[in-house]
């Protein structure tokens, strides 16, 4: 479990984050939603540790992670998957050295149990069979979902998704979603999900978090935020034109 | 940014990259690797280079010397001083700057502005240690080769031009390149290669660890990697002369 604790990040005098407090609970998908520019990359850096917020705590199981040494953070750290919105596949590895990195970094698993694990990683996000791919070869959805299967690699107790479905065709972000969903209820691990993909929010935001200039503006779940008149999130919701029409003939 | 900010900025990088890498194996793969893109693949542009450059010395040489008091010799003792002690250490580190050090600073730089360092430091791993220290390691190691091949070279491209030419007597030549010789020539030349091995991959690889932004900031920050690092390199071959030879 990870909590949240009044926390605040500021950027100079601009105030970024301001006294978000929530929880995220293991075994469910959590999805961070919000405009663009409304905080929602700055929050999930200060829950990875990236950026030091200016107030506020930050709970691993029961661990505050800001209070930590820099070695127990970095324990903590090990027990994280991450998938940035890019990406951030290593260039200088191919496919299996991408997934089999961290395994080379903090496991003893012998070479056989290595390739074993990459294959199993890379089956479950449909990758099977391009071991030997340069990532220059790869197509953006494949790119995130080489991301995810490195993210998986050690079996992490909690996944971080940065926009995972951005820049991906509606078939694709459909098949990332459920690629999402299905590792957080298989391996029991905490998800935070960066979003702004509404066929997200109501296919798998088990729980959702509405951020709006830098505050946590509402908080819920998939099944009752159609049902929300909290007015932003409305705007937020239905601002596509697709959106507005459904709206209107419902 | 000002010059102590800058200072200040680039001994905290070289705290962070000055520490227990996570696996010594791994790290040791790096090495070899970095030893071979940074200095095995800047091999024959090393000696293109100073094979020219020596070629250019001696003729400029003999073309000076018209004057019979000067021994003909001296042309070969003068390319040997020039090449060993300046030439192939300080001006061949300059041009490796822009090869090496603008290379190191793109590539950490990329990896800056696509996440990939972010990728690392949420793994738990030292994105600087991980990075940087492998290059630095490879490249003060090698650097002694590349340089003990561009003072080969440059003598060689004398020896060139004495034969095609026939100016000075090959014999000549070849005397002149004995004569007075001490050994701690040669080994100035190599600690000065040491030097200024660190100061390419150091700089080049804390310009790159700096970069926010994008493509744009790379591209400015590899300049700068390289420009800083021919200053930097400048002043240490002032200081180190002094020491070894003042």
């Amino acid at each position: 479990m990870i909590k949240v604790k009044n926390l605040v990040k500021k950027f100079n005098d601009k105030v970024v984050l301001n006294n978000i407090n929530t929880t995220f609970e293991p075994g469910k998908v959590n999805l961070v939603i919000g405009r663009s520019g409304s905080g929602k990359t700055v929050f999930m850096k200060c829950l990875l540790g990236l950026l030091t917020p200016e107030e506020g705590e930050l709970f691993y199981g029961n661990k505050d992670f800001y209070s930590l040494s820099e070695k127990e953070q970095k324990n903590i750290r090990k027990e994280m998957g991450v998938v940035f919105q890019s990406g951030a596949i290593f260039d200088f590895l191919d496919v299996e050295g991408n997934v089999r990195f961290p395994l080379d970094m903090f496991s003893n698993m012998t070479q056989k149990e290595k390739i074993d694990r990459v294959n199993y990683c890379l089956e479950k996000v449909n990758l099977q069979g391009t071991n030997k791919l340069k990532s220059s070869e790869l197509s953006g959805g494949m790119k995130k979902r080489l991301a995810i299967a490195r993210s998986i690699a050690l079996n992490p107790k909690y996944l971080f998704c940065d926009e995972p479905n951005s820049g991906l065709d509606p078939q694709n972000a459909v098949t990332i979603d459920e690629l999402i969903y299905n590792l957080t209820h298989e391996f029991n691990t905490t998800t935070i999900v960066n979003t702004h993909d509404m066929n997200s929010v109501i296919k798998i935001g088990e729980k959702v978090i509405f951020l709006y200039e830098g505050h946590l503006w509402w908080e819920g779940s998939n099944e009752n935020i159609l049902k929300t008149d909290n007015k932003e999130l409305i705007d937020f919701i239905f601002a596509s034109s697709l959106a507005q029409k459904l709206l209107k003939t419902s | 940014m000002n010059l102590f900010e800058g200072i200040t900025d680039y001994l905290l990088v070289m705290k962070k990259t000055f520490t227990r890498p996570v696996k010594f194996k791994t790290m040791v793969q790096q090495i070899v690797h970095e030893m071979y893109y940074l200095g095995v693949e800047s091999l024959p542009i090393v000696c293109f280079l100073s094979l020219f450059i020596g070629i250019v010395v001696m003729i400029q040489i003999a073309f000076q010397m018209e004057s019979p008091l000067i021994p003909k010799y001296t042309a070969g003792f003068i390319t040997r001083v020039v090449i060993i002690y300046e030439f192939s250490p300080t001006i061949m580190s300059m041009l490796l700057s822009g090869r090496v050090g603008s290379r190191i600073a793109a590539e950490i730089g990329t990896m800056k502005v696509t996440e990939q360092i972010d990728a690392l430091e949420v793994m738990g791993i030292n994105s600087a240690s991980y990075l940087i220290l492998p290059k630095i390691i490879a490249f003060v190691l090698i650097m002694p080769v590349i340089i003990t091949f561009s003072i080969f070279c440059g003598l060689f491209g004398g020896y060139l031009i004495t034969m095609i030419t026939g100016e000075i007597p090959t014999s000549e030549y070849f005397y002149g390149l004995r004569a007075f010789f001490t050994s701690f020539e040669i080994t100035y030349a190599l600690i000065k290669s040491l030097f200024f091995g660190f100061i390419i991959t150091s700089i080049s690889g804390y310009y790159g660890y700096i970069v926010e932004g994008g493509a744009l900031e790379v591209g400015k920050n590899s300049t700068k990697a390289m420009v800083q690092s021919s200053i930097f390199i400048i002043i240490f071959d002032v200081i180190l002369t002094q020491i070894f030879l003042g």
